[in-house]
């Protein structure tokens, strides 16, 4: 199947090389980060860490992408999405790859980073995600892998294949747990202290993965000749809406608790990010933004009209990410740093070559998405699925 | 015979097995399996009380200067910079107190802040390899050559005790403007400087514990001031420190959160 990859239209060469022009730029630069230090980034000791972990925190959820077409598929035998099962499975192998080398840019000691393995310590959370994260890119791999080959050749995949994907479901559930537990189990840093915290990452992963994998569908039936189907899209669509609605819910319930009991730690991170604190307010345009494209996210998926209506569906989409980029990839990380201990506030932004590498990883991971999307497609169009 | 399946199966299983033994050990004896710390004395937990009432800015600021020297903690401005012992006053070293009508005297006064080395320490339970670690006698470890430099220990730490080598500390000796806050760096060539890309804090000395000594910053504020920090293990009812805390009352940086501080301020 890998030969598919190397052939393909003027329009996918340009795509790739463009893909591997922004990838060398973003090596350039963590070849700079390597050799000086994560001082050329815009983190400090107040807010020590910055994009990079707030990256990784947001691509966790898009991994969610593979779950929720395996799940209705394989636990309630909805057949529709078998047609796009695999579609799902390669979105969350592109997602897990980024988020490992997000963690991997942001260490500062990257040679030393199997001293994780060479000393593994069940007491911490992150020798946890570096399990789960590992496991569920192999699970995806090989899953993904041994159905389209199987496809390709027209016969069943073969059983113990089944077993993994049963696996797969709760381990999917388990990484974006897990990588909420990261943070949820900090003294000392309000904003994360909350039970409900792998509750809101998984409503969160919930509705970005799917949004994403519905525009990539709605991509590749423009493209190629392989059409990802309606039905499927409609139903997709359905997925984002509750999970989004469910998202929105628990951020509100997280601004009760804190409000309600009027406790100046917990209001404090959330005045910052919405309404500045003390002249400090960077994120208030950033997270208005993301509660206004939240809001129009949840118009336009809960009035069936809008929901149903593809270009409609993928404006709801967009408006899906946009959102959810914004609290996790931006407000997540930072509002839980800010105030600091001392009940200071340090600015952080993230510098030009920060930015640059962190581009960088998300167009190898589009790299890598798109190699296997072409992989799967060529294959899909091959048996004129 | 064994065909190369046959021990491919055999090298595979007895990988997993490797890795899982390890995981297994550590779940039942946590620790026991890593070296053994230098003190064998379980009934240690180093602790220092300051005493309010005798310390002022002055004196703290050469403690400052005493350990930072001592422990070739490079001086570089701004929110970048490293500190292992540093003075805040009431309102920020206490912020859970949200008192607004405080006591003129208090208000006025610089508190010294430095790691706690908590009785369960959250930096420790976080670290991914295990490079901070409390050691027997209670004193939190850094094993700079572990480090891999993931600061989830500093997300961790509720007191900001913890400092990142985000450049090389020894840019110092060669960068114009830090070169001239830092004429003598490094300051005690017996102690190690730290590489970029490590977290490091107070170790309380361990170095000079081990030796029988007292650390550098109970040295230094007891030569200005006799009694003004006042050193000695916790769990002992007879230590000078216990003593005092009888007879005084102490606050400790936010002791609700359940880490067990072992830095008593005297009022």
């Amino acid at each position: 199947m890998v030969e598919t990859i190397f052939t393909g239209s003027r329009r996918y060469l340009y795509w790739i090389l463009f893909l591997l022009a922004v990838i060398t730029a973003g090596f350039l630069c963590y070849l700079k980060q390597f050799k000086e230090g994560l001082i050329i980034t815009g983190m400090n000791r107040d807010v020590s860490w910055g994009f990079y972990i707030a990256q990784f925190t947001y691509l966790v959820g898009i991994a969610a992408s593979a779950v929720m077409v395996v799940l209705p598929c394989y636990l309630h035998d909805y057949k529709a999405f078998a047609r796009i099962t695999v579609l799902g499975e390669f979105l969350a192998i592109a997602a897990v790859f980024m988020c490992l080398l997000f963690i991997f840019v942001d260490v500062g000691k990257p040679v030393r980073i199997l001293n994780v393995l060479f000393y593994p310590t069940p007491h911490s959370i992150l020798f946890w995600d570096m399990i789960v994260l590992n496991g569920y890119l192999l699970l995806n791999i090989i899953i993904g892998w041994c159905a389209l080959s199987a496809e390709r050749k027209g016969i069943p995949y073969p059983k113990w294949v089944k077993v993994l994907i049963y696996i797969s479901i709760p381990w999917a559930f388990s990484i974006h747990t897990v990588t909420a537990f990261i943070y949820a189990g900090l003294p000392g840093r309000p904003y994360w202290l909350t039970a409900i915290m792998a509750a809101r990452f998984l409503s969160s992963a919930f509705c970005s993965g799917p949004a994403l994998l519905i525009i990539l569908c709605l991509l590749v039936r423009k493209l190629t000749r392989f059409d990802p189907g309606k039905e499927q899209i409609r139903t997709l669509g359905g997925i984002v809406a509750y999970a989004m609605i469910l998202n929105v819910f628990f951020f509100l319930l997280e601004l009760f608790t804190a409000f309600y009991s009027q406790i100046p730690d917990h209001m404090r991170p959330v005045i910052f990010l919405f309404k500045g604190l003390e002249g400090h307010g960077r994120l208030v345009p950033w997270m208005w933004t993301s509660a206004i494209f939240a809001f129009i996210a949840l118009l336009l998926l809960i009035i069936p009209h809008t929901r149903r209506n593809e270009e409609t569906l993928l404006i709801a989409c967009a408006s899906v990410i946009i959102a959810t980029w914004i609290d996790k990839g931006l407000g997540l990380v930072i509002g839980g740093f800010t105030p600091n201990p001392f009940g200071r506030i340090t600015d952080y932004w993230p510098t030009k070559p920060e930015v640059m590498i962190s581009i960088g990883v998300y167009a190898l991971g589009f790299l890598v998405l798109t190699l296997l999307y072409k992989m799967a497609i060529s294959v899909k169009e091959e048996i004129g699925a | 015979m064994i065909t190369r399946r046959k021990f491919l199966k055999i090298l595979g299983t007895s990988a997993i097995f490797g890795i899982g033994g390890k995981i297994t050990l550590e779940l039942i004896a946590p620790g026991q399996l890593e070296a053994q710390p230098l003190s064998k004395d379980k009934k240690t937990q180093w602790a220092i009380a300051i005493d309010m009432k005798k310390v002022d800015d002055d004196l703290l600021e050469k403690c400052i200067e005493a350990c930072h020297r001592y422990h070739n903690v490079p001086n570089i401005p701004g929110p970048k910079g490293l500190k292992w012992i540093w003075k805040e006053d009431f309102e920020h070293a206490f912020p859970e107190q949200e008192n607004i009508y405080v006591n003129e005297e208090i208000e006025k006064m610089h508190f010294p802040l430095l790691c706690n080395h908590c009785d369960n320490p959250p930096c420790c339970r976080v670290c991914p390899t295990r490079a901070t670690f409390k050691r027997e006698d209670g004193i939190v470890m850094m094993d700079w050559h572990r480090c891999i430099g993931c600061r989830f220990c500093m997300a961790a730490c509720p007191y900001g005790s913890r400092s990142f080598n985000w450049g090389d500390p020894r840019r110092v000796m060669e960068d114009p403007e830090l070169k001239r806050l830092n004429p003598d760096f490094p300051t005690n060539r017996r102690f190690p400087t730290r590489t970029k890309g490590v977290v490091e804090k107070c170790i309380l000395c361990y170095e000079r514990i081990d030796k029988g000594e007292v650390p550098i910053c109970v040295e230094t504020a007891n030569k200005i001031k006799e009694g003004s920090f006042i050193f000695g293990n916790i769990l002992n009812p007879e230590s000078e420190i216990r003593k005092i805390l009888r007879k005084r009352f102490a606050l400790r940086r936010k002791p609700e959160l359940g880490t067990g501080p072992n830095v008593f301020y005297l009022i």
